[in-house]
Parts: structure tokens; C-alpha cells; sequence
């Protein structure tokens, strides 16, 4: 990209940005001009604009519940980084080790989230349901890529390595944890929205119990009043949240891998 | 040929590998390194030449026969694999420093030798350079760097040059039969390439077709240094045509039964 010449940037600038920018725009004139000519009750569809006041509105109720969701997120995430990357590692060092651990894995990997979050509410506290949730569903796809990636290191670089009698350690630290580096990543980032997601399932299923106070809960709450528009400002910050876990992790993904990221491509074709 | 001497380094005596799907790759294989000679192993593909380079190596262990180091052991050894195998991670010195990080040098302690040698093969200011900020040819001046740095009396490279362009493995050619004669390093060197063989080599040994046996070996003659003028002479032309016609032969070898 560096030998693309410059006025060509713009216009990829444009493109990238501004096009999707303008329909997104579009859309939310439409849905308040149909809203006004229709003149639609906002307790069945409020205009953006409704949505928006209620936002700047019920700003500190939403921001503390927003806070609260945020927290969950990244501390599932935390857990899931720690967790994945350890059993991953654990998992590359022997055979053994990973036939008889990667079926549990498996199992809560393709067991749907919802269905485990009543029984966890059963055995733990809510706010400690919610998080265990969260990093269920965080953990394995950092883990799954994660065990990929140390177990995709170029096989030269491994004779090299044995060549010079390289040890266990330097091996795992030198050549298969850097090797598994944009696998991780990909992980990450597929794991950060997923936290998100789990958070707010599971806060949904213990917001029955009346203990939460995360965005979800703020959803279940509005809807029981038929405050329409605050369901939809809380699913707006939601939304955006969401946005803004990806961008981040894709911002980190980008600048870790920045000066070798093309080969990395490259080698997984 | 003031450097070869007649002494041995290592000799491989009735070497045989199968794999574990058994297929047979080498059969019978007798072959004598001498030290400090540069020796090429050519012949087709699939007939054993890369399997030869990584019993040496130690990289997996023969079937039959054994290996016989005139020192007792083997030595530290640098490889050229055919593709640069640069990490993509790590910059061009780090790449370098590997084997000596390896061994146990601080990078303060190796830095004078990282930076020498990358000067020796025409990489000097590329330090902090990425694999895929190089060229072809440069990746593999950094692969042989990383080769030499350690001072491996021993270098086993795998059709290091197959990959690149005419130009920049004459220059390449010229670079490695330079190397060799500053280092004194023994190369044993694997190609496919009779004219590539013929301009680099003192010796060839021609291999048969899997499975892969040593069928002929035939020394070379030229001026000291070789250069641009022997390959464009006569002695050449009459060299490059005998190991061809041994290399036929060889084909014709594995078709009887």
C-alpha cells in the first residue's frame, strides 16, 4: 500500500468511510420522516430524534448501567485472554494433554450459552453468573485459534530450532507463542464481541431474578413500562459498545502486526 | 584447489532411509565429505538430495548405516533451507542473532558479529528491516547470514537459489564461493541445476533416482577464483556436458532392474 501514490488515498478514504456514513445518515432521515408522516405513537416506533433526547435524558441511569455491562466485558475478556492462552499452551505441549482436555472445550463450546445460564444462576451469586457467562463464551474462541496458531509454526523454522538444540522453553517463547501471534489476535477479537454478547444473554436471564443493573437489564426494566424509546437508547449504547470493542481490538491487531502482517497472510494461504 | 584437503569430516557409509509410509527414499548411500571442500549433490527430483542434507544435519535419523564424523561428533552446523525461512515477527538483525542467541549470547555480546556478518553478505544498514520489506535475493543473503554467524564449520544448503532470478544468483554464487574461501567453511550444497553445480563445486556427486544412491562422483576443474570468465569458457561448456551426460546415465541407472 505504501507505493500506491498518494492522491489515490482520498478516494479509497471516501469509499471506506464517507459512503457508509451517508446510507447510515439516510437511513435515520427515512425512519424519522416516516415516523412524522405516519405519525407513528413512539410507544411503537420512536423517531431517532426521540431516541436520541432520551439518551442525553436518562444519561446518568444509562451510563451507570453502561458502566456496569463494560465492566463484566472486559473483565470475562480479561479471564478469557488468561485462560484461553494458558490451556492453548498447555494443550500444544503434549498429545495427551490435549486429547483429554479438548472435548471439554468442545462441549461448551457448541452448548448454547442461554441454556446454561439459568443453572449457573442456581449455584452462583448473580453478579458472578453474569461474568461466568461472559467468559464461557469469550474463551473459546481464543483458545481454538489460539491452539491453531502454536500449531501452525513453519515447519523450517522448527528444524532450525532443533538444529541449534534450542530448549523447550525458548521454542515455546521464540518461535511458538510470536508464530501464533495474529491467530490469537483473531481470536481477541472475535472474542471481544462475544464477551459482549454474553454479558448481556446472561444479565437478560438473571434480570428475571431482579438483580441486575447492567444495560440489559435496563432493556427488560423499560420494556415492562413500555418506555419504548429507552429500550431503544439502551440498545443504541449497546450497539455502539459493540462497535467500539471491535474497532479497539482490531486497532491493537493492527499495530502488533503492522511490520509483518502481509507474510502472515501470506503463510496461511 | 590450494584449500581442499584430502582429509575426511565426515563419511556417510551404507545410508539407507525409508519413511514411515515406506516409501523408500534412500538406498545404499556411500558418500565421503572432505573438509573444506564444496561439494554438490545433484540429481532429480524427489531422489533424496534434501533427505541427505537433514541425516547429516540430525534432523531425522537414518533407517541404516550410520554417519562417521572424523572429530567424533557432530559439529555445529548452518543451514540453507530453499526458502529463506525468516521469521516474519522479528527484523533482520534479530534473525541473525538467532543461533547465537541460542547459544547463550546477550545481544550486546553478539551485536559485533551480527553486524559483520550482515556487512560480509551485502545486508549492512538493513538491521531493522522486515522479511517482507526484502527481496527475494536479500531474504536469502539474511538466511545465510544466519547460516554463518556461528561459525559452523559445516554448511548444508538445500537449492537455496532455485527460487530467485538468473541475475541474482550469479551474484549469490559469486558471494557463497567467496564466503567459503574467506571462512574455509565445508559446504555441501544440493541442486538440481547442472550448470550451477558445475560453476560452484569441486566435486559432484550425481544421485540416482529414488530411491536415491550416489552413482558417480565427478571433480571439477576451473581457474582460482572462479568468475564470470569461466563461465563462459570452454572448460565450462566440455565440464557442464560430462556431468549432464552422468546425469543421464544415472536416469537410465534406476530404469534397469
Amino acid at each position: 500500500m505504501t507505493s500506491e501514490p498518494s492522491g489515490f488515498y482520498p478516494r479509497l478514504w471516501l469509499f471506506d468511510l464517507l459512503l457508509p456514513a451517508c446510507v447510515f445518515l439516510a437511513t435515520l432521515l427515512l425512519w424519522e420522516a416516516i415516523v412524522r408522516a405516519f405519525a407513528i405513537p413512539p410507544y411503537v416506533l420512536p423517531a431517532p430524534s426521540l431516541i436520541a433526547s432520551t439518551l442525553v435524558n436518562d444519561w446518568p441511569l444509562l451510563f451507570a448501567s453502561l458502566l456496569v455491562t463494560l465492566r463484566i466485558t472486559f473483565e470475562a475478556l480479561a479471564l478469557a485472554v488468561i485462560g484461553g492462552l494458558g490451556l492453548a499452551i498447555l494443550l500444544a505441549q503434549s498429545k495427551p494433554i490435549e486429547r483429554a482436555l479438548l472435548p471439554f472445550a468442545i462441549i461448551l463450546q457448541v452448548t448454547p450459552i442461554i441454556a446454561i445460564a439459568p443453572l449457573l444462576l442456581v449455584y452462583l451469586e448473580s453478579s458472578t453468573a453474569v461474568l461466568v457467562c461472559a467468559f464461557l463464551v469469550a474463551f473459546f474462541p481464543i483458545l481454538s485459534n489460539t491452539a491453531l496458531g502454536l500449531a501452525s509454526t513453519d515447519h523450517n523454522l522448527v528444524d532450525l530450532f532443533d538444529l541449534y538444540r534450542a530448549s523447550r522453553w525458548r521454542r515455546l517463547a521464540l518461535l511458538r507463542l510470536p508464530s501464533a501471534l495474529p491467530y490469537f489476535l483473531r481470536g481477541l477479537r472475535i472474542g471481544g464481541g462475544l464477551a459482549l454478547i454474553g454479558a448481556i444473554v446472561a444479565e437478560l436471564a438473571a434480570g428475571a431474578a431482579g438483580q441486575g443493573t447492567g444495560l440489559a437489564f435496563r432493556i427488560t426494566e423499560a420494556g415492562y413500562r413500555l418506555n419504548i424509546p429507552r429500550m431503544f437508547a439502551a440498545l443504541a449504547l449497546i450497539s455502539f459498545t459493540g462497535v467500539l470493542i471491535y474497532g479497539a481490538l482490531a486497532l491493537i491487531s493492527r499495530v502488533a502486526l503492522r511490520r509483518w502482517h502481509d507474510s502472515a497472510r501470506a503463510r496461511q494461504m | 584447489m590450494l584449500r581442499r584437503s584430502d582429509e575426511s569430516l565426515l563419511r556417510l557409509s551404507r545410508i539407507a532411509k525409508t519413511f514411515p509410509g515406506g516409501v523408500e527414499a534412500l538406498a545404499g548411500v556411500d558418500l565421503e565429505v572432505r573438509r573444506g571442500e564444496f561439494l554438490t549433490l545433484l540429481g532429480p527430483s524427489g531422489c533424496g538430495k534434501s533427505t541427505i542434507l537433514r541425516l547429516i544435519a540430525g534432523l531425522a535419523p537414518a533407517s541404516e548405516g550410520e554417519i562417521i564424523w572424523s572429530d567424533g561428533a557432530r559439529p555445529q552446523i548452518g543451514f540453507v533451507f530453499q526458502d529463506p525461512t525468516l521469521m516474519p515477527w522479528a527484523n533482520v538483525f534479530s534473525n541473525v542473532y538467532l543461533p547465537l542467541r541460542l547459544a547463550g549470547l546477550t545481544r550486546a555480546n553478539a551485536a559485533p558479529r551480527v553486524i559483520a556478518m550482515l556487512s560480509r553478505v551485502g545486508l549492512g544498514g538493513f538491521e531493522k528491516a522486515y522479511a517482507r520489506e526484502l527481496s527475494g535475493g536479500m531474504r536469502m543473503r539474511a538466511s545465510l547470514a544466519r547460516a554463518l554467524v556461528a561459525d559452523a564449520p559445516l554448511l548444508l544448503l538445500d537449492e537455496p537459489f532455485a527460487a530467485l532470478d538468473e541475475i541474482t544468483r550469479f551474484a549469490l554464487n559469486d558471494d557463497l564461493l567467496a564466503l567459503q574461501r574467506e571462512l574455509k567453511t565445508t559446504i555441501v550444497f544440493v541442486t538440481h541445476s547442472v550448470f550451477e553445480s558445475v560453476y560452484l563445486s569441486e566435486r559432484i556427486a550425481i544421485m540416482s533416482p529414488r530411491p536415491g544412491r550416489i552413482v558417480d562422483e565427478i571433480a571439477i576443474h576451473s581457474p582460482d577464483p572462479r568468475g564470470e570468465a569461466f563461465r563462459v569458457s570452454a572448460s565450462f561448456a566440455d565440464q557442464a556436458g560430462q556431468v549432464s551426460a552422468a546425469l543421464r546415465n544415472a536416469m537410465a541407472v534406476s530404469s534397469a532392474p
